[in-house]
């Protein structure tokens, strides 16, 4: 929203484009971009890979959450042309050949999820805990996902499939 | 088979409405108690979870056609506002813009549901649309929006609802003569004599209860891809209903039915505010078929907090009168309605009042404020929410007053009858609600010492245990269909037209279908959310999608199972009643052989696929279906920051039977985490003096996170309606968020000992409750 009375704003930022090389899923992908271009839309609009969400597009609800060097971070808030030198890992590259990551496969196995459009991100976030700690308590769960919304309300699931992944039981 | 059209009545969200069906065929007797099952009733995994952890379940948002655009609409800075100016050269201007679309070119573009232009020169609220720029990429449609040369000229508003209402109030809409939504308001219901009950009772006391607008905050916004290709539209839709979506748009955009097709697969929420297609639907097909390229309009989460509907504010007034030994005498409730800018209808916050307690002398009276703020939508029990609080803290407080147990003034005051058509229930499991859920809270302590000061009287924290009962109708009913086909190879594909908003609903109809069929689960597909090859079924709202839908699937298999054993028993020369199905393979019943799987004979038919048809039925006449619950929470309070903490929710609730426990139970605990926000942390934040939503995002609207969760424990009753229907099935979508706001805040007034008259319960209004409110004991 801008200003109140008037909403010019004349001046164009509209930019040309850049080439980059992301690393997604393994792959090394060539993409022609504006430098103003987010890594969410990178991967969405450019790579067609639609499982990270535009939930807010401002940082707010973790729907976008991808995996930069196994860390979770939101791709709407960061930039595709700052990705060039980190390997991005989106919920299409988790599963392998057929074969589900435990963390997708414990979030089916305790209905960690709802509509599904949290999902992806939710996994993510889930699954860079359980990266850095494999045994994480409540806490530790807790802190890692509380930037994921889930507004189905999905948590006390999520967090039984977390627990059941840091090989406890709920 | 033959056709017979029945008169029958469907209730959705308080009101009764009376529809023709037409009914072909007879239904299968219900499920009894003791039919026993292999499928239904188990905990099951849902059919589609995989799409949805892996990343390939296509939603609307994720639509990607060759050539598509993308559009962003530009929202009123103002709540009140003319257009003066607007000049959209620079905008055009952007590199990659196509169109943009505002009153002075597409103001003749009407909106079906409203029957007004949806683009108006006066804008009506903060966050009203303004103008649509559709570019060839996001970022360039989103900096086109800023580059429109807008003038506003400034109107007076109004956004508070008794401001509103009075004499002299600047109108909200100049070209409407009144704020509020008609001359039917106020909506008067009574029955006895009130004031007269008020002025002989023994004891009266008198509450009020304000509850704030909630935002629905789906995490997909609404919002949809469309596709002209010269002669028919494709809408991927984000709704509840593809149906009423598809009849929107094909009246919107002047094209026969059949030139449309909407397709919902996977949808990223809705809870009642999806029921159509949207205005940004509407605009993707317009621009679509404007340009003669696919277009896709997804609201960002500013337009969607502002301009995708609430659960609107309401401000309840109850006075309550009754004889010493409890029985109530008289209720009296005066609920004021803020419906926003374009409400055409208000929330039946009274229907509480009016049913859930015996009561001979009853008066309810709303009054619905038209104002300068965004428009109501459904919202997960519209009313019922915020009328459940208002009666429940009503209630306990009359306990107090008594100096009686609130539980046991509850069951004084029993309601056996359906006391707004004087008719029986079809069945009331409340009673056994309060039982259950006092047990396991541990009612019977709830004012032992230890349990409400867990750190001592002079520590700073405070426990509270307080509950509120829940009612709902969730019986669904006709019109609803299905298609069962056999497929050759032993595999069935169940056909409707409903969708699954999250619920689980392919999955339960998937389990219904394959316990009738006698099939495994994995061999039975479950095709929805389509228009085009779909067959007819309501919206998802109301929480009537398996009560409706659940039915016509399994008369659909029920009469594809009958075919099929007929046409084995012919193939094998046996009579069709010895044959069973059990794991698709066919098994004499009497001798018990085993004749070998169904794809054995269904192989044999030169590819006919066995393809039977199922029905809702008529709901029953001249008796009240609903689903009855309770909940209990108990709370900590800070004393000392104002902070609520719910420790824990025990929910209750008769939803029928339950075909699927494990997802039941998300639906459950969403129910309760969605009441808790609102009772707790939701609000939709107004500037007064501006007229301006200040949080119109999902940083500073506070929904509840991982940390917010109680342990949540659910009991299941699972025990069949069997008047409801032949499943014997209600809703669950709706029933756990009903009780979950007033049973938190009679824990908080238990644990300070005040009455609640405001949500949400945030720390300062904690703080401030104990520092003016009246003591209660
Ligand atoms: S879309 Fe990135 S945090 Fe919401
Ligand atoms: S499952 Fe719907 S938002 Fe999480």
């Amino acid at each position: 929203m801008s200003s109140p009375s008037s909403n010019a704003a004349s001046v164009s930022t509209s930019a040309s484009t850049t080439t980059i090389h992301l690393t997604v899923n393994g792959r090394t992908r060539t993409l022609s971009v504006e430098p103003r271009r987010t890594l969410l839309d990178a991967l969405r609009e450019d790579l067609h890979l639609t499982g990270a969400k535009p939930g807010c597009n401002m940082g707010q609800c973790g729907a976008c959450t991808v995996l930069l060097d196994g860390e979770a971070v939101y791709s709407c808030l960061a930039l595709a042309i700052e990705c060039q030198h980190q390997a991005i890992t989106t919920i299409e590259g988790l599963a392998h050949d057929d074969q589900l990551d435990p963390v997708q496969q414990a979030f089916i196995d305790h209905d960690a999820l709802q509509c599904g459009f949290c999902t992806p991100g939710q996994v993510l976030a889930l699954k860079s805990l359980l990266l850095r700690d494999p045994h994480p308590d409540d806490d530790a769960i807790e802190r890692a996902m509380a930037g994921n919304l889930c507004r189905c309300g999905a948590y006390p699931k999520i967090l039984a499939a977390a627990r059941s992944l840091a090989g406890r039981a709920s | 088979m033959p056709i017979r059209i029945v008169t029958t009545h469907l209730e959705f969200e308080g009101q009764v409405e009376e529809v023709r069906v037409v009914l072909e065929g007879e239904e299968p007797p219900a499920w009894g108690p003791d039919t026993p099952f292999q499928v239904v009733g188990k905990p099951t995994a849902r059919v589609d979870a995989r799409e949805r952890v892996t990343g390939a379940a296509e939603y609307s948002y994720d639509v990607q056609l060759p050539g598509m655009l993308t559009a962003a609409g530009l929202r009123s800075p103002h709540p009140h506002a003319r257009i003066s100016r607007l000049d959209a050269s620079s905008a055009l201007a952007v590199p990659g813009v196509r169109a943009v679309y505002s009153h002075l070119n597409a103001g003749d573009f009407i909106n079906p549901s409203s029957g007004k232009p949806v683009f108006g020169n006066e804008l009506l609220y903060h966050g009203d649309l303004v103008a649509l720029v559709v570019a060839e990429t996001p970022e360039q449609a989103r900096e086109a929006t800023r580059a429109i040369d807008v003038a506003y000229e400034p109107l007076p508003f109004v956004t508070a609802p008794d401001a509103a209402l009075a004499a002299n109030a600047p109108m909200v809409n100049t070209a409407v003569p009144s704020n509020t939504i008609s001359d039917e308001y106020p909506q008067v219901y009574q029955r006895g004599d009130v004031e007269a009950a008020l002025a002989q009772a023994e004891v009266t006391i008198e509450t009020r209860m304000e509850t704030p607008a909630a935002l629905h905050n789906s995490l997909e916004t609404h919002g949809g891809a469309a596709s002209w290709d010269g002669s028919r539209l494709t809408v991927w839709s984000s709704t509840q209903g593809v149906f009423g979506a598809r009849q929107q748009a094909a009246a919107a955009l002047g094209l026969p039915m059949t030139a449309v097709q909407v397709i919902t697969q996977y949808m990223g929420g809705g809870f009642g505010s999806k029921l159509g297609v949207h205005r940004s639907g509407l605009l993707a097909a317009y621009a679509s078929r404007q340009l003669g390229l696919p277009v896709k309009y997804m609201l960002d989460r500013t337009e969607e907090n502002l301009d995708a509907g609430n659960r609107p504010p309401s401000v309840q007034a109850y006075r309550l009168g009754a004889a010493k030994d409890g029985t109530l005498a008289a209720l009296d409730l005066a609920v004021i309605h803020n419906v926003g800018a374009n409400g055409l209808w208000s929330s039946p916050v009274a229907l509480p009042a009016k049913e859930l307690y015996q009561c001979a002398n009853v008066r309810t009276t709303d009054r619905a404020a038209r104002t300068n703020l965004g428009t109501l939508a459904a919202f997960r029990a519209p009313g019922v929410v915020e009328g459940i609080a208002g009666l429940e803290v009503a209630i306990d407080a009359l306990a107090t007053e008594l100096g009686m147990d609130s539980l046991e003034l509850r069951r004084k005051n029993f309601a056996e009858r359906y006391q707004l058509l004087d008719r029986p229930y079809a069945r009331k499991m409340l009673l056994d609600c309060y039982r259950i859920g006092a047990e396991r809270i541990g009612w019977e302590t709830r004012d032992a010492e230890e349990r409400r000061y867990p750190g001592g009287r002079s520590g700073h924290l405070r426990r509270g245990i307080g509950m509120a009962s829940q009612l709902w109708g969730g019986d669904g009913g006709p019109p609803a269909q299905a298609i069962a086909k056999l497929l050759p190879d032993g595999t069935a594909v169940i056909i409707t037209g409903t969708q699954d908003i999250g619920t689980g609903t392919r999955t339960v109809l998937a389990q219904i279908a394959a316990e009738e069929l006698g099939y495994p689960l994995e061999r039975v597909r479950v095709e929805l959310g389509e228009t085009a090859h779909g067959v007819f079924s309501p919206m998802s709202g109301g929480s009537m999608t398996l009560a409706s839908v659940g039915p016509a699937v399994r008369m659909a298999a029920v009469e594809a199972r009958k075919e099929l054993t007929e046409v084995i028993g012919q193939l094998a020369e046996a009579p069709a009643d010895a044959l069973d199905i059990r794991n698709a393979t066919v098994f004499n019943r009497e001798t018990g052989a085993e004749m070998g799987g169904v794809s054995t004979y269904l192989e044999q038919l030169g590819g006919h696929e066995i393809t039977a048809k199922g029905m809702r039925g008529p709901n029953a006449e001249d008796v009240t279906v609903r689903t009855f619950g309770a909940q209990f929470a108990e709370v900590e309070v800070d004393i000392g920051t104002g902070a609520v903490r719910v420790v824990r929710i025990v929910a209750v609730h008769d939803c029928g039977r339950i075909i699927n426990p494990l997802t039941y139970s998300s639906q459950i605990e969403g129910g309760i985490i969605q009441g808790l926000g609102f009772a707790l942390t939701e609000q939709r934040i107004v500037d007064e003096r501006l007229g301006m939503v200040m949080n119109p995002n999902l940083g500073d609207y506070k929904a509840p996170t991982i940390r917010d969760i109680p342990q949540i424990d659910i009991v299941l009753l699972n025990e069949p309606n069997v008047v409801a229907n032949t499943l014997g099935v209600l809703g669950a979508g709706e029933p756990p968020i009903i009780p979950t706001p007033g049973a938190i805040a009679n824990a908080v007034g238990h644990a300070l000992g005040k009455t609640v008259t405001r949500l949400p319960l945030t720390p300062d209004r904690v703080l401030d409750m104990l520092s003016t409110t009246t003591e209660r004991s």
